[in-house]
């Protein structure tokens, strides 16, 4: 696979940096590059640091590492990325534009912030808020405090949660108060630029009573055969009432090892949708939790992945219903190529109090090849009465007669196999209730075919 | 040159004879109707002349406009000008008609040669409202969903936006009501011409009042056993095949038409 994304090959070829020597990340957390930060804050990470020390290495016995090649989370080769030249930052910032309508855009590379676009004076006047997370830390100390990383890792990463919690310096706070409606999206790049440079893309999403809210992360490698790594979390707090969209594109490189963590809490009679594009990545993982603790409250757990060559994708998730009369639906399909491999592992725990609750799980695997491996562990956990579940993973292959359908119309095979496969994720896509990020998804997803070499 | 003749044709499918030795010849600008009863091996015949993999050719040949197209992938054949409206039309998820058409459209331009959008908006419209079919139809997945009625009319939608130059409707009347079967024969009747050979497969007679086929063929047992005029299509109107399903097996050799 090629990637679309990288932007900066030609102008490294014209000027190869030296190389740099911080020292990698497993050698401990940024002293210098965390001096302004705040003690309480350098002290949680310190704390991190420690629990990640003593954490052990993911193994294939635990059941959360199942099918996982933990063999590709060795971080020794992984280094702070290094400074950007003038020449790059303009580069990236130019390939730094997905959506045409945003509220805001933040542009990050390799953890240091490029540009900011901020939110339009109506809605600053209202109190919503978009800014780096190290301002956020500082201004906005309580709100912070109490949402920041306030769900343990509990689908595996702990280990990897701590990593990130300690070296974390740079993400984004977005915070929109009681009532308002951010109409159009929020969008936020997280490039990965040096060689073997590591990256710890955070995102603390506060959406309080009423408010509703869209925010798309796009992940992207800016050369396409560097190595880097990846370690992410998001918090999306969707508070009563209020409506979240979060999309992340996920579009790394092949080349990268990706790891991230997410946790969404939906209040009383709010709705939290999350679409998560899997493009990128050489073993990219990621685990998403969802609470649902007020009563009527709906979360949308949707997610595409397309692999080829040996990339892996290894989703974990817990649909968690705390409260009574509350909705989960988990919708994850795969299309795979090649050697590709995916594993899916998920669990829908109902609480004992959590009557009436309404949970489905749906993983659907496409094997475009006979080498393509998918393995899926749905899982369901009632401890309440009254309540319609539903969870099935399957796998299977390209319909013979839709196919000779196409074939018959002088649809060649190659465009014929695109078209099916886009039909098949469709169905997961245009969930999100989103024009413009549905047509930008799908055109991602088409990029991906398009760099394949045709067989 | 100027037709698609079928010879001798044999076809099997596990090991089980379905057509035996059927020729057949329908010259550019003439309508054919196949009739015959269910089982006969009139869908067979349509799905293998446009390169079904299932089926085994073991006999015969077939050529359109004198090229041996059974040497051919299906899609180079529909690109060559052969159209098949299926007589059940698979659904496809989660692709829409316009991208579908489109795909299909660009697939016979010129290599290199990108669709111009608004030409091919305002063709697929135009023969929208030949078909009387709704806008809305061009963003519905490929006939999801659809009722009989809709997924037959979208098959002459297809026809009428590739434009081939010999086209096998089976049993396109089936399941439309009388309204929607004229729809559906004004839409073929328009399409019509010098350029267009038809094989149309129908298992009524009540789809050659709106078509009127030049030739009337009786297909039994994977033969063709009668061939006529379309005043054929009365006489089996009122007789039924009974008459022809009792000589069936005393047939020997193949019925050359
Ligand atoms: N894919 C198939 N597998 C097995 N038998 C088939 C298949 N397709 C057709 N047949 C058999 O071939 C015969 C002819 O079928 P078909 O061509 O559909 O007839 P018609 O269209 O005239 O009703 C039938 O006996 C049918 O059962
Ligand atoms: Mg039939």
């Amino acid at each position: 696979m090629t990637n679309q994304t990288a932007v900066l090959d030609e102008v490294m070829e014209l000027e190869s940096p030296l190389a740099h020597s911080e020292p990698a990340i497993l050698s401990g957390p940024p002293g210098a590059r965390g001096a302004e930060l705040p003690a309480w804050f350098r002290d949680q990470q310190r704390t991190a640091w420690a629990t990640f020390e003593s954490l052990p290495f993911p193994n294939r016995k635990d059941q959360p590492w199942r099918f996982s090649s933990v063999d590709a989370l060795d971080l020794s080769r992984y280094v702070p990325g290094p400074r950007l030249n003038e020449t790059e930052r303009t580069k990236i910032l130019d390939h730094s534009i997905a959506l045409d309508a945003v509220a805001g855009r933040l542009i990050f590379a390799d953890e240091q912030l490029l540009r900011r676009d901020p939110l339009p004076e109506p809605l600053l006047k209202r109190g919503v808020l978009l800014m780096p997370l190290e301002r956020a830390l500082l201004e906005h100390e309580d709100l912070f405090r109490r949402h920041f990383m306030a769900q343990p890792a509990t689908l595996g990463s702990a280990k990897f949660a701590a990593l990130h919690q300690a070296w974390v310096t740079s993400g984004t706070f977005v915070y929109v108060p009681r009532g308002v409606e951010v109409e159009l999206p929020i969008e936020i790049f997280h490039w990965l630029h040096g060689e073997n440079a590591a990256v710890f893309p955070h995102i603390l999403l506060i959406a309080d009573e009423l408010s509703k809210v869209t925010v798309i992360e796009h992940f992207r490698s800016a050369h396409r055969e560097r190595a880097g790594f990846a370690c992410g979390v998001n918090d999306l707090v969707v508070g009563q009432g209020a409506k979240v969209n979060y999309i992340c594109a996920q579009n790394w490189n092949d080349k990268v090892l990706s790891i991230q963590m997410n946790a969404t809490t939906v209040s009383r009679e709010a709705s939290g949708l999350s679409l998560n594009v899997h493009l990128g990545g050489a073993y990219s993982r990621f685990e998403s939790l969802s609470r649902l603790t007020g009563e009527g409250a709906r979360s949308d757990l949707l997610a595409v992945a397309v692999t080829d060559g040996t990339q892996e994708f290894d989703a974990r998730t817990l649909q968690d219903h705390i409260s009574p009369h509350t909705t989960s639906d988990l919708l994850y399909k795969n299309a795979l190529t090649d050697r590709a491999r995916n594993t899916f592992g998920g669990l829908i725990r109902v609480e004992p109090h959590a009557h009436f609750t309404d949970a489905y799980q749906t993983v659907r695997n496409l094997l475009l090849s006979d080498d393509a491996e998918a393995n899926s562990m749905p899982g369901l956990e009632i401890l309440a009465d009254n309540v319609k579940c539903s969870h099935g993973a399957t796998s299977g292959q390209i319909n013979e007669e839709e196919m000779f359908y196409l074939l018959a119309r002088g649809i060649p095979l190659p465009v014929a196999k695109q078209l099916l496969v886009s039909g098949f994720l469709n169905e997961v896509v245009d969930r999100l209730d989103h024009p413009a990020i549905t047509d930008l998804v799908h055109g991602l997803i088409e990029d991906k075919f398009q760099h394949r070499p045709r067989e | 040159m100027n037709k698609l003749s079928i010879t001798n044709l044999r076809v099997s499918i596990a090991d089980q004879e379905i057509i035996r030795g059927l020729s057949l010849a329908v010259p550019k600008g003439e309508i054919h109707a196949i009739m015959g009863p269910n089982g006969s091996g009139k869908s067979t015949l349509a799905k293998v002349l446009t390169g079904h993999p299932d089926y085994k050719i073991t006999a015969g040949e077939v050529l359109m406009d004198g090229e041996n197209i059974l040497a051919l992938a299906p899609d180079e054949r529909a690109r060559k000008g052969l159209f098949l409206a299926f007589q059940y039309p698979s659904e496809i998820p989660g692709v829409t008609i316009a991208n579908f058409l489109r795909a299909a459209v660009q697939a016979r331009l010129p290599e290199g040669e990108e669709l111009e959008a608004t030409d091919y908006y305002a063709k697929l419209y135009e023969k929208m409202d030949l078909l009387e079919m709704d806008r809305s139809f061009t963003s519905r997945s490929v006939n999801e969903g659809f009722s009989g009625g809709e997924k037959k009319r979208n098959e002459i939608l297809q026809l009428a936006m590739l434009q081939p130059k010999y086209a096998v409707l089976d049993e396109t009347d089936s399941g439309l009501d009388i309204d929607a079967l004229k729809v559906v024969a004004h839409g073929v009747n328009s399409l019509r011409g010098p350029n267009l050979g038809v094989i149309l497969i129908t298992h009524y007679q009540r789809l050659l009042d709106y078509i009127i086929p030049d030739h009337v063929h009786v297909m039994v047992q994977g033969r063709i056993v009668r061939s006529g005029g379309k005043e054929l299509a009365l006489e089996l109107e009122e007789k039924g095949y009974e008459s022809y399903e009792t000589v069936k097996d005393e047939i020997g050799e193949p019925a050359m038409a």
